[in-house]
């Protein structure tokens, strides 16, 4: 019998299939030109890579730029305090959950920034699919750490990668709201980054911001234009009224604290298909209930919005 | 494992063995002992020199063509590679051959008399879509966000669900299908390898989707995997990684021309007009946001991958160039079919080829 195996690979040898022929007495009419697969080594091209994309779309010399770039707006702009990022694991996955203000939502990268240049590991941050969708702006947003906020693309980070994930719960419904309805969480939709979180076994880790409501709040929105604009929405901001069409990108230069809270474990198995809705939403009260408090607890401490 | 199951000879039906796949598919048994036919059915002539392969031409795929050949080689195992996957070979061919096609010959391997025990099907990524919603790695579990706007996608989703009702009606048929990420390989001429290879290849402007690709002999390995493991269900075969666009063309020495984001259709007319390169609407998607597909479950039952996605593309590149400077062999094959009926089943040819190499 001629090695068939499944590793073996036969099909692409033409010089195996000349043998077999041979063997068995007779000489081949033709050769069939399948040309060679390259074997494993000296043959096998290089795999060199001419970029560092890795399979979420990130790029760690992109981030490293956007993080120069961030740096100043950091430390001279918002002037970012933490307490508590020792919380945050230096390995292993885990979710962190924050609040979410202002009209273009600085928390996030704030959060982002943070973590990476104090802990050194890189935080995945998920966002609407509405990113994606922009040109130019999609892409650098993926360049930059920037994921589809999708449970499958979650369980993955978290589960198989052990990475740490920052969602909002509260969506768009955060930053789009009135500076009248500022640190009232909105509600924490369906709960599903609870289920993520039991599904991949990882503690979620909320963090509490303040100041981010001030640094673009929202007089008002008009939704015929973000229909129009095919925007989530079309805020009006004081930044706009203000500075006129600067306004739209310069965020008001607000002191932006951050909390990191307890990490909250479930005690359920993971990889299960379906988890007590009931459970669930219990657990994402609970942290929306904590969340809020602690927003509370730093702006009762705040004496100045500009100043801390 | 070779063989089937209960130690008998196979006989194989390979349909689409005119083409790229198939021909390589029906190559590959043909030097395997435990395979004692390989018929081949197509609607050319062979484009890869066949060696025992049995090879039918069928214009038409009507049911009662299909019928007779299953009945009469009374083959146990077909794979079916004669699903088009790329609308410039003809998009109004697509219904007839992936949908019509598929049809009759499940039909005629689930009639009464059958003897098949194994069915393979080649499908696509395609089946996925891809759109801002997707999961950036699709498991085989998952649907598509959006419905299929394309000819191509429609076709192939019409012609798994044909597979799926088969599988469902015929408990006893082991049905495997298998959906493949976008083939490079030098050998194999698809849309984007086609792009890849001409100085000038379409982007859209302000996007650089994540590609996955599956060199095409590993395509062959996995169809033969398949055939040989025997494991029922739907699995993505797609090689381990993901690269953007742009670092595809920079290893492929090709420049991206940017088209406008929207319309890019209309705005490519020129430049497909020219022969600059080729943009069917199947490609506009993948070029906005790619597509990855999640691969544990194939590579589960034994299959390794020899090249990764970026391997991939990089023995392509090379096979390109190798090509432009020397030619291509498979170029000068002709299908002989005087030659090949001779060699066959002339009573004067003492070594047959069509015989089984097996030692008495």
């Amino acid at each position: 019998m001629v090695g068939v195996g499944d590793h073996q690979p036969v099909l692409t040898e033409p010089k195996r299939s000349v043998d077999a022929a041979a063997d068995n007495g007779h000489r081949p009419h033709h050769v069939p030109i399948v040309e060679p697969v390259a074997e494993p080594d000296p043959e096998r091209p290089n795999a060199t890579r001419f970029s560092d994309v890795d399979e979420w779309g990130r790029s760690e010399r992109m981030r490293r730029l956007a993080r120069q770039l961030y740096d100043p707006i950091y430390r001279s702009w918002f002037r970012v305090e933490w307490e508590g990022l020792e919380k945050i694991p230096t390995q292993g996955g885990a979710l962190l959950i924050a609040n979410h203000a202002g009209a273009i939502p600085h928390d996030a990268p704030v959060i982002m920034h943070g973590i990476e240049s104090e802990l050194g590991r890189p935080v995945y941050g998920m966002a609407d699919y509405f990113f994606r969708t922009v040109p130019v702006i999609g892409t650098m947003w993926s360049r930059t750490g920037g994921v589809v906020a999708n449970p499958n693309n979650a369980y993955r980070l978290l589960r198989e990668q052990g990475q740490l994930a920052l969602v909002f719960p509260e969506g768009s419904k955060g930053p789009s709201k009135r500076f009248d309805q500022r640190y009232q969480l909105r509600r924490f939709g369906r709960g599903g980054f609870v289920e993520i979180a039991m599904r991949a076994g990882v503690p979620i880790i909320p963090i509490a911001v303040v100041g981010s409501e001030e640094t673009m709040p929202i007089l008002f929105r008009i939704p015929a234009l973000g229909r129009l604009l095919h925007l989530p929405y079309f805020p009006v901001t004081v930044n706009m009224v203000a500075m006129g069409p600067l306004g739209i990108v310069v965020p008001l230069p607000a002191k932006l604290r951050l909390r990191v809270m307890d990490p909250v474990t479930f005690d359920v198995p993971p990889d299960l298909g379906r988890y007590s809705r009931s459970k669930v939403m219990e657990a994402a009260e609970s942290i929306r209930a904590d969340l809020q408090e602690t927003v509370y607890d730093l702006l009762s401490e705040r004496r100045s919005v500009w100043f801390g | 494992m070779s063989g089937s199951a209960d130690g008998a000879a196979r006989r194989l039906l390979v349909t689409g063995a005119d083409t790229f796949w198939g021909g390589r598919v029906a190559q590959a048994f043909e030097v395997d002992p435990d395979v004692e036919v390989v018929v081949g059915m197509g609607a050319h002539d062979p484009s890869v020199p066949l060696e025992r392969t049995d090879f039918v031409r069928v214009s038409d795929h009507s049911y009662s063509t299909v019928h007779r050949i299953v009945l009469a080689t009374g083959v146990d195992t077909i794979v079916h590679t004669g699903v088009m996957v790329d609308s410039t070979l003809g998009s109004n061919r697509l219904h007839d051959v992936n949908v019509i096609g598929t049809l009759n010959l499940l039909a005629a391997a689930g009639a009464a008399g059958s003897t098949v025990k194994a069915l393979v099907v080649k499908s696509s990524g395609l089946v996925y879509g891809a759109t801002s919603r997707d999961p950036y790695a699709f498991t085989e579990t998952m649907t598509r966000a959006t419905p299929a706007h394309t000819p191509v996608e429609r076709s192939l989703l019409e012609a798994e669900a044909l597979v799926r009702d088969f599988a469902h009606d015929n408990p006893a048929v082991t049905v495997s299908v298998l959906r493949f990420a976008n083939v490079l390989g030098a050998d194999l001429s698809t849309p984007l390898s086609r792009n890849l290879s001409r100085p000038m290849c379409p982007s859209l402007f302000g996007y650089d989707p994540l590609l996955q690709f599956v060199e095409q002999g590993d395509v062959v390995r996995a169809l033969i995997h398949a055939v040989r493991s025997a494991k029922p269900g739907t699995f993505n075969v797609g090689a381990p990684g993901r690269l953007p666009l742009s670092e595809v063309a920079a290893i492929c020495g090709t420049r991206l021309v940017p088209l406008p984001p929207w319309q890019a259709g209309l705005f490519s007319v020129p430049f497909t007009r020219l022969g600059a390169f080729d943009l069917p609407p199947e490609l506009i998607p993948l070029l906005r946001y790619g597509r990855g597909m999640d691969t544990k479950r194939f590579r589960e039952t034994g299959f390794d991958y020899r090249f990764s996605s970026v391997e991939a593309t990089h023995a392509f590149v090379r096979a390109i160039r190798l090509r432009k400077g020397v030619g291509h062999p498979a170029e000068n094959y002709q299908y002989q079919e005087d030659l090949e009926r001779f060699l066959r089943h002339a009573n004067s040819v003492a070594n047959r080829a069509g015989e089984p190499s097996r030692p008495s």
